[in-house]
């Protein structure tokens, strides 16, 4: 099936349009000094219909991890896309049924793992959801920082790595050195910068050290200026703009529809927020906004995470400000633990300590989903008690696995060269995909 | 920034506020007002409704599941527009049936709703699939497939998906399958060494229209000479 067909050359520069928003301008063809915009038919080439396959993946760097997305290509637009994953399955929602629900903690630490903290901490508050236990005031808070931490850290590695995707190399080393300071925050809290583990069921592996809260200050005070300087060398970029504006273009109804949550949903225009919404942590009472873009398309979203950022400084500014004192974890002897100086000296205590350790904390027969607004969409932590130490049943509810789904939808009918931008927009995690 | 709209909490006109939920009970509590249009919409369809710390279950017939979905879905007085999630779970104890769940939320009236079929014993593992009314659900119905083995009707492209198609050793959140797996470590290494990689990138096992004429020469002659995909 031999088709003829024309080629399009467009030529565009960028400019502001009435909104105030950057867009494409072509450049037209107009009198005697215009650009010529298409070949001369006699020039044309003849092309056959045939389409090729490709396979991007699964060890590509754009790919952000080990996907694999195979490509029927009409010249160089896709025709056809068809996802690979599992290439890191490695069985965490089977593992879980053989663990305590502490020693899951280190598990969520793994799938999600640019978001750790926000994983242990959306884990352990679904096990004190089985459990009944209220987490003391201080603790809210300070899960509430660590959550705005891990949120502040999955964006600027998103920003990074899309930078380097779609052409720029700058932003990259910018948004991973304010990572690195939050990595060192992590690291005087609970001792790790990864693979953190931060929260304990009823409270957080360790209370803030002294003058923790001094480094917070300042990297608050510093960030939001790496920020404005990520602005002002991307948002109004040529070739930024040109490789995002109405790139991969979602409606509010597909989105919906496909279940993408987080960025992904808000920048189609729908004003879904978990911490609005269905609040947890007391995100209620904290005064914040929620970025809403208006096109659906890889710019919106790169604007909706930018502003997404502000506002996690802003609360964790708030957060600062009322921190109050008091104990970190419950007074609930069936899931925390003696003191370890007592639990060296005395008889009872040592019998608690090991009893918790060895047999487990037991919640009530029972189930809890609890969902948290993760820098990828909404995070769910599904588990069934049977009344047992080990769940029957622990379900991640995975939101760059549901995003990813749309991904044949989104890259349909656009040019190679954007699968690598709307595939970077999506924010994957392999790690939380494949589990 | 011109682009943005702000939300706030609680601006949806005649909702409360939602707070943080605070001194859930375990058993009990308010029910999601949707459990009682269920109930009276569709009468002997809905088998239970129970309220876990502070979460409705719905448990419904499981014949009739996609219909009271679509209902949820489409009526306006309901309009779970939002499917979070598709799962299943199966007890330790054999006995007691395997649960399909459907997490549904409606942005638009602020609820959380969880539906559940049941499966006995001994029947097919099977659910009607959400996919027409939900297209997110097509991933998640795989993954189900994958690690439970529930077949869902309906669905356009059942098929596995976090492990490999030819996988043999069953399903693996099956409460019968050992943690480790099925099959020795050295029977594991085996058929890895096994494999054909290339399989895995034959253009055959993509099903992709007209593209067995344009294989390279050589593939062809190796596909034709009989060489296996990686059945």
């Amino acid at each position: 099936m031999a088709t003829k067909r024309t080629v399009e050359v467009e030529l565009s520069t960028t400019g502001i349009g009435a909104d105030g928003r950057p867009q494409r301008v072509p450049l037209v063809a107009g009198g005697d000094g215009g650009v010529a915009l298409q070949a001369p038919p006699g020039i044309e080439p003849d092309l056959e219909g045939e389409h090729m396959l490709i396979n991007i993946g699964p060890q590509h760097p754009a790919t952000h991890g080990v996907l694999r997305l195979v490509l029927e290509l009409d010249g160089e637009t896709v025709v056809r896309c068809i996802p690979h994953i599992g290439y890191l399955h490695c069985g965490f929602e089977k593992i879980g049924e053989y663990r305590q629900y502490n020693q899951i903690i280190p598990w969520t630490d793994r799938d999600d793992y640019l978001n750790c903290v926000g994983n242990n901490i959306a884990f352990a508050m679904g096990a004190e959801k089985l459990f009944g236990i209220e987490i003391t005031p201080r603790c809210t808070v300070l899960r509430v920082i660590g959550m705005e931490l891990s949120r502040i850290i999955s964006h600027l590695v998103w920003m990074g790595t899309t930078c380097i995707d779609i052409g720029a190399y700058t932003p990259f080393l910018w948004s991973f050195q304010e990572r690195e300071n939050v990595y060192n925050l992590f690291e005087g809290w609970v001792g790790a910068r990864l693979t953190t583990s931060a929260s304990r069921v009823g409270g957080m592996a360790a209370d803030i050290p002294d003058g923790w809260l001094d480094g917070l200050k300042a990297f608050v005070r510093s960030f939001p200026k790496t920020l404005d300087e990520c602005d002002r060398v991307v948002t109004k970029n040529g070739i930024w703009v040109g490789r995002t504006v109405g790139i991969g273009v979602m409606s509010p109804e597909e989105a919906l529809n496909y279940g993408l949550s987080g960025p992904m949903l808000r920048a189609s225009g729908v004003d879904y927020d978990v911490r609005k919404d269905f609040p947890y942590l007391d995100y209620e009472t904290y005064d914040f906004e929620v970025p809403v873009g208006v096109h659906g398309d890889v710019y919106d979203r790169y604007l909706v995470r930018m502003e997404e950022m502000r506002q996690s400084v802003r609360i964790v500014e708030q957060a600062i400000a009322r921190l109050p004192d008091g104990p970190v974890n419950v007074d609930d002897p069936r899931v925390i633990l003696p003191p370890k100086h007592k639990a060296t000296s005395e008889m009872e205590s040592m019998i608690h300590h090991f009893k918790n350790v060895m047999e487990g904390p037991r919640p009530a027969p029972g189930e809890a989903y609890v969902a948290v607004e993760a820098p990828k969409g909404e995070k769910g932590y599904y588990m069934v008690s049977d009344g047992s130490a080990k769940p029957v049943r622990w379900r991640i509810r995975p939101p760059s696995f549901v995003n990813l789904s749309a991904i044949p939808k989104m890259v349909e009918g656009h040019l190679l060269s954007d699968v690598i931008a709307i595939n970077a927009s999506i924010d994957i995690v392999m790690g939380e995909i494949d589990r | 920034m011109t682009a943005f709209t702000v939300v706030t909490a609680g601006s949806a006109p005649g909702l409360p506020v939602p707070a943080t939920p605070k001194q859930v009970p375990h058993r009990g509590g308010e029910a999601n007002p949707s459990a009682e249009a269920l109930r009276a919409k569709f009468g002997g369809a809905i088998l239970r409704v129970e309220v876990v710390w502070g979460e409705t279950n719905v448990i419904v017939a499981m014949d009739r599941a996609l219909e009271i979905i679509r209902w949820l879905h489409d009526d306006p007085s309901q309009s779970y527009e939002y499917l979070s999630d598709v799962t299943a779970v199966e007890f330790r104890d054999s006995t007691l049936p395997i649960e399909v769940i459907w997490h549904l939320r409606s942005i638009k009236h602020r609820r959380f709703l969880r539906l559940k079929g049941m499966i006995a014993t001994g029947q097919p593992l099977a659910a009607p699939s959400v996919y027409d009314i939900y297209k997110g659900a097509d991933w998640l119905e795989r993954e189900c497939y994958d690690m439970f083995g529930i077949v869902f009707e309906g669905h356009p492209d059942l098929r596995r998906i976090l492990l490999w198609e030819q996988y043999a050793e069953g399903f693996p959140l099956r409460k019968d399958f050992p943690l480790r797996g099925r099959f020795s470590r050295a029977e594991q290494l085996r058929q890895a060494l096994a494999a054909n990689p290339e399989a895995r990138y034959s253009m055959e096992e993509l099903s992709v229209a007209d593209a067995y004429a344009e294989l390279p020469q050589d593939m062809r002659a190796r596909i034709k000479g009989g060489e296996s995909t990686g059945e």
